[in-house]
């Protein structure tokens, strides 16, 4: 039994190194980091401070952070929205040899650099760009469809999605026909099925989903920088401009911290839902 | 009337495969009605109809007197019992058997009530808050037994219901099922394989072959009269021959199969003269003690030991019978001994070979 244990922890070895060396080592740095001062230069002065912390509560930067939960949560309802019928579509009414086609079709925009992908949106979207194109051949208006919050709500969307559909597909080809039909034949129509067998069946999908959706928005750069212009900021533009314009590495490094500690705190504010799908 | 199902003339194709042809069957209200038939013979597939999970291509389904062939399942007057079970695994005991009451709305104090007596009903009622993997299989099927029961269905429906279950529990709730029936008085269609099963339970059983039913009748008369050579093979009929009319004589008819073996059976009118016919006789209707009508001179050629019978195959020219005989006695015989056997000519069963009338 204990030569099992020994063995155990011998194999979870390479992967503690490597969380070691490239995510705990560094957050430290930023932690010491963020509790210094910028110098002069740029440079950082060390010492021990909150001063860095406090700022980042001021109200224009919790305004940034507030717009930036709501972009997050934005970009998980839709996409919940969207990939929950492809999955469905995929899992439960596609022919079956084809599930396997269609789901790399899901994934195969990430062969392609999210920057690249960002570029072919601004081709797209831009006044001289492929839609307005299109408008202007049906003799309508053009449309301002790049660098505002939608075109940023509409890249997060875009590049957030397949991060949806792969847990929902998983949980909906797990869910069992004859529950379905169970339901049926107690009486619950097609929305009644759906509401009180599919979703509490399919919710460790639904949970995965919207965590590995909702998280990474939070932080998101790319699209609020290229398809918002930068017109609009957000925590994760914030934090990227401390380090590469305003050279105030301390700053950022706090900014840094408060975004992992609300992440942080939702996750353990979710935690029982987090665990109840985890136990389906 | 409230229970009686009439299924008219149902025909129902899955691309090539033709799983049901053009099936009717009445119930009154109240039996107990097991669909028999091996795997595939479309049984499950006309309990599916019946429950509004698939649409027949042609034919009708009435419920209670009212035609419910396109009515989707949900609004139907009947609920099912699964094979295997398909409870809630997200709710426990009482809120699987409380989903149906939910659904159309009844008030929760009626709800709570219903579902205890349901729950009572089943032998469940201090199980309710367990959950659905921390009850045993038996459990499980009276959990789903109360979740259909508690909606008060016209017609209940159980497709293989025992299946997963070991054979001393299986024998338990036979039983206890029929006395359930017996008592609620509520129209029964039972899906089974086993032919033991359907005896047991059923008040009719018809048994289905290759989309069709063959038979439909009371168990002991199906027993005793198997009317086709697929119902007599499933229902155990050991010896199945060919023969064709040799002559009649004093209300005995003459026959004489492929084998060569020459049989009296009862003339009841029924037997055409110059066609081969199916010819069947049950094990247990052969004496290797008595002497009666038919008796023929064979050698032992083989025994199986049963436990309190044995079934002895006995060769009697080109023909090896299966002889079931109780061991106390037919004691002494060994495997190369000559023997005389008889059976009674009433105990000839004329067999139809449907599978050829298509």
């Amino acid at each position: 039994m204990s030569g099992h244990r020994r063995q155990a922890s011998w194999l979870l070895l390479p992967s503690l190194l490597l969380l070691l060396a490239l995510f705990y080592l560094p957050q430290l740095l930023m932690l010491v980091v963020s509790l210094g001062r910028r110098s002069a230069y740029g440079g950082v002065v060390r010492e021990v401070s909150f001063a860095n912390y406090l700022r980042a509560m001021e109200p224009l930067y919790l305004g940034i952070l507030w717009r930036s939960l709501l972009l997050a949560a934005a970009t998980t309802a839709l996409c919940l929205l969207v990939a929950y019928p492809v999955a469905w579509w995929i899992a439960r009414r596609a022919p079956a040899r084809w599930r396997n086609a269609l789901l790399a079709l899901v994934i195969l925009p990430f062969w392609t650099s999210f920057l690249v992908r960002m570029y072919a949106w601004i081709v797209l979207l831009r006044s001289e760009g492929v839609f307005n194109m299109g408008l202007g051949a049906l003799g309508l208006p053009r449309a301002e469809l790049l660098y505002n919050d939608f075109a940023v709500l509409l890249g997060q969307v875009y590049g957030e999605l397949p991060f949806m559909i792969v847990p929902l597909y998983v949980s909906l080809e797990k869910l069992d026909d004859t529950l379905l039909e169970a339901a049926a034949d107690c009486g619950a129509d097609a929305w009644q099925a759906f509401r009180s067998v599919v979703v509490p069946q399919t919710l460790p999908g639904i949970v995965a989903g919207c965590v590995l959706v909702f998280i990474p928005s939070l932080g998101a750069y790319l699209a609020p920088d290229l398809l918002g212009g930068g017109k609009t900021a957000y925590i994760g533009n914030l934090i990227q401009s401390q380090f590469a314009v305003a050279r105030d590495m301390p700053f950022g490094a706090a900014l840094s911290f408060v975004l992992s500690l609300l992440v942080v705190l939702l996750l353990l504010f979710f935690r029982r839902p987090l665990q109840s799908a985890q136990a389906l | 009337m409230k229970g009686d199902l009439r299924i008219r003339g149902v025909s129902k194709s899955y691309g090539e495969v033709r799983a049901l042809r053009d099936v009717s069957l009445d119930v009154p209200p109240g039996q107990f009605v097991t669909l028999l038939g091996p795997s595939g013979c479309g049984k499950t597939t006309l309990l599916r109809l019946v429950a509004g999970f698939e649409r027949p291509d042609a034919g009708t389904i009435s419920i209670s007197g009212q035609d419910v062939t396109g009515v989707p399942a949900h609004r139907r007057p009947v609920n099912t019992v699964f094979q295997h079970y398909a409870l809630f695994p997200h709710r426990n005991v009482f809120g699987n058997v409380a989903f149906g009451l939910e659904m159309d709305g009844t008030p929760k104090g009626e709800i709570q009530d219903r579902v205890h007596r349901a729950l009572e009903l089943v032998r469940m009622k201090d199980l309710g808050h367990r959950g659905i993997s921390e009850i045993s299989g038996g459990q499980k099927q009276r959990v789903a037994l109360a979740r259909a029961l508690v909606l008060e269905p016209d017609v209940l429906l159980l497709d293989e219901p025992m299946a997963a279950l070991d054979l001393k529990l299986r024998k338990e709730m036979q039983v206890e099922l029929k006395n359930l029936q017996e008592r609620l008085r509520i129209t029964f269609v039972f899906v089974t394989h086993d032919q033991d099963e359907a005896l047991v339970m059923a008040d009719r059983i018809a048994v289905m072959n290759a989309g069709r039913i063959e038979q439909l009748d009371g168990p002991e008369e199906l027993y005793e009269k198997p009317r086709t050579r697929f119902v007599a093979d499933f229902l155990g009929v050991a010896n199945l021959f060919r023969g064709t009319v040799r002559g009649r004589k004093d209300g005995l008819v003459t026959l004489r199969t492929e084998g060569g073996l020459e049989l009296h059976a009862a003339d009841d009118g029924g037997y055409p003269e110059g066609i081969p016919l199916w010819l069947g006789l049950r094990s247990e209707k052969i004496s290797l003690v008595d002497r009666k009508e038919n008796v023929l001179e064979g050698v032992i050629d083989d025994e199986v030991f049963l436990g309190d019978w044995t079934d002895w195959r006995v060769r009697v020219g080109q023909e090896v019978l299966s002889v079931g005989e109780g061991n106390v006695l037919a004691r002494g015989r060994r495997r190369g001994d000559a023997v005389s056997l008889s059976f009674s000519a009433d105990a000839v069963l004329r067999l139809e070979d449907a599978e050829r009338v298509t």
